[in-house]
């Protein structure tokens, strides 16, 4: 191996890893089994994932549609379509939940006609934290999957049209099967992002265990008293996402 | 991935590592106040502080020229921990004696002075919804409240409040601190919630702060101490004074503290 690949290689590897040894040289061992045995660390992990899952799905059902409308037509200003796709992943996640907060609100400017006509309010229900946790992952699903999508060979999609498919056909007979591992990688991403979610998410859907407070919430209030407690917190959800990822990598990409 | 993962974790541990790696040779004392160069003083001091102590702070470096005076302002939980961490700090300023005595207990301060208090206020929407009034109108079923967490100060200032007052209250969400739960005020997202004073005020008008009996069973001290291990001592001490100054009760009671 080229030693001007091997080093930078090793130190960026080290770079990502060592925060993480340095959680695992200060985490409490011998209370570790008392402090998972809590009902909150539960409640918050199971309220993490649900939400992070269903988020994900949200981001699928739309971001894939919108990543083949960024990749595959030639819509006027599809470039600035693009950047402002990427707006989430600039924004703060305060700022995004702020944002949030100004449209889908009790008072803002599409809340405040669910909340007349329907007496629906977002914020502070589990279904604001996956507004919010969706809000700022869409992007690396969309992303992923618009790269795949620029990276496929379209003389597919054009045999299978002059062979008389309809689009919709060609999108998901050929398009769809073609893009699969993109779709999947992107989905992943979108996951972890989701499930690491806390600015969006406190601002937004605010912290009430457990309706709105997922593991990140509980690791930051947790800091606040007892910063043992949110290391063993954070080790957790780190399990948890290690065990997941790498098990749905082996599983389905083959990629392992 | 990692970087979101603990992002709140990850930062104070880094914060520390490199606080502690900094903190740790004793040869890089700044000069004291006298010594004619220029001189530096740090001052670590609760969030609800911020303006006021900045407002201190300018006051403090026209009065001794050549003097800068740097502020880190936060969480106190996280501040004290910082400190006992090796951060060089020359003043601790905290939003309540628990923080304040976790450094004392570490040896790293001694005899704090109590120099403020902070009282909560109920913060409504500037039209008041719910037409709050007192703070048994936070029970209402219909009634969406927004409480800091019992982790932070004002949290557990606002059970002891609701506590005396024998208040049950429901609150919609445990907010991370007093400025957080006071924009769910100011955006309408709630109906009302409990604050300090102090933020009612900061907040120019744009919410309406409520008063309730029950406040004084509920009364946040600020502490205050020099550093032992102060790399300023000298300059340490004269801006504890001007805090304990008429001068600084003026400014602290002006942005709505009691003081002492």
């Amino acid at each position: 191996m080229p030693w001007p690949l091997l080093v930078p290689a090793l130190a960026g590897l080290a770079f990502l890893v060592l925060p993480l040894a340095g959680l695992l040289a200060r985490a409490p061992w011998q209370s570790l089994p008392q402090r998972l045995a809590e009902p909150r660390v539960l409640e918050a992990l199971r309220l993490s994932l649900v939400t992070a899952t269903i988020a994900t799905a949200v981001c699928l059902l739309l971001g894939v549609p919108l990543a083949w409308l960024l990749a595959r037509t030639t819509l006027p200003g599809r470039r600035v379509l693009r950047a402002l796709v990427t707006v989430p992943l600039v924004l703060p996640p305060v700022v995004g939940g702020v944002a949030l907060l100004l449209v889908l609100g009790r008072r803002g400017l599409a809340g405040q006609w669910l909340y007349d006509a329907f007496g629906v309010s977002l914020p502070f229900t589990t279904a604001g934290v996956v507004l919010a946790e969706a809000f700022v992952a869409m992007p690396f699903l969309v992303i992923a999957v618009e790269g795949a999508l620029r990276a496929a060979d379209q003389r597919y999609e054009e045999a299978a049209a002059t062979l008389g498919a309809s689009r919709w056909t060609v999108f998901h007979r050929v398009t769809l099967p073609m893009v699969a591992p993109g779709v999947l990688a992107g989905a992943v991403l979108c996951w972890a992002r989701a499930l690491g979610e806390f600015g969006a998410t406190i601002t937004f859907a605010g912290n009430f265990p457990g309706r709105t407070q997922t593991m990140p919430l509980a690791v930051y209030l947790a800091l606040e008293t007892d910063p043992d407690a949110a290391i063993v917190l954070s080790l957790v959800l780190l399990a948890v996402s290690v065990i997941v990822l790498a098990g749905l990598r082996d599983r389905w990409t083959g990629t392992a | 991935m990692l970087t979101r993962l603990f992002p709140a974790v990850a930062a104070v541990l880094v914060a520390v590592s490199c606080l502690t790696a900094c903190g740790s040779s004793p040869g890089t004392a700044a000069p004291a106040s006298g010594s004619g160069g220029p001189a530096s003083l740090t001052v670590f001091a609760a969030a609800s502080l911020t303006e006021t102590f900045t407002e201190l702070g300018r006051r403090f470096e026209s009065a001794h020229s050549g003097t800068e005076v740097t502020f880190s302002f936060g969480s106190s939980a996280t501040l004290a921990q910082q400190i006992t961490q090796g951060a060089p700090a020359d003043v601790f300023a905290a939003a309540s004696p628990a923080t304040m005595k976790t450094v004392t207990d570490a040896g790293l301060a001694s005899a704090p002075a109590v120099f403020a208090r902070n009282t909560l206020q109920i913060a409504v929407p500037e039209d008041n919804p719910a037409k709050i009034e007192s703070l048994g109108d936070l029970a209402g079923p219909q009634v969406k409240v927004a409480l800091c967490a019992e982790q932070v100060p004002c949290g557990a200032a606002a059970v002891k409040a609701l506590d005396a007052a024998g208040v049950e209250v429901t609150p919609v969400t445990l907010e991370q601190d007093a400025k957080a739960t006071l924009t769910k005020v100011r955006l309408g997202e709630v109906d009302a919630a409990l604050v300090y004073r102090t933020d009612v005020i900061a907040s120019g008008g744009k919410v309406r702060g409520i008063d309730f009996p029950e406040a004084n069973q509920a009364v946040n001290d600020y502490p205050i101490a020099a550093l032992t291990e102060a790399p300023a001592a000298d300059l340490a001490r004269q801006f504890v004074d001007l805090v304990l100054s008429r001068e600084g009760r003026d400014v602290l009671t002006t942005a709505g503290f009691q003081v002492p």
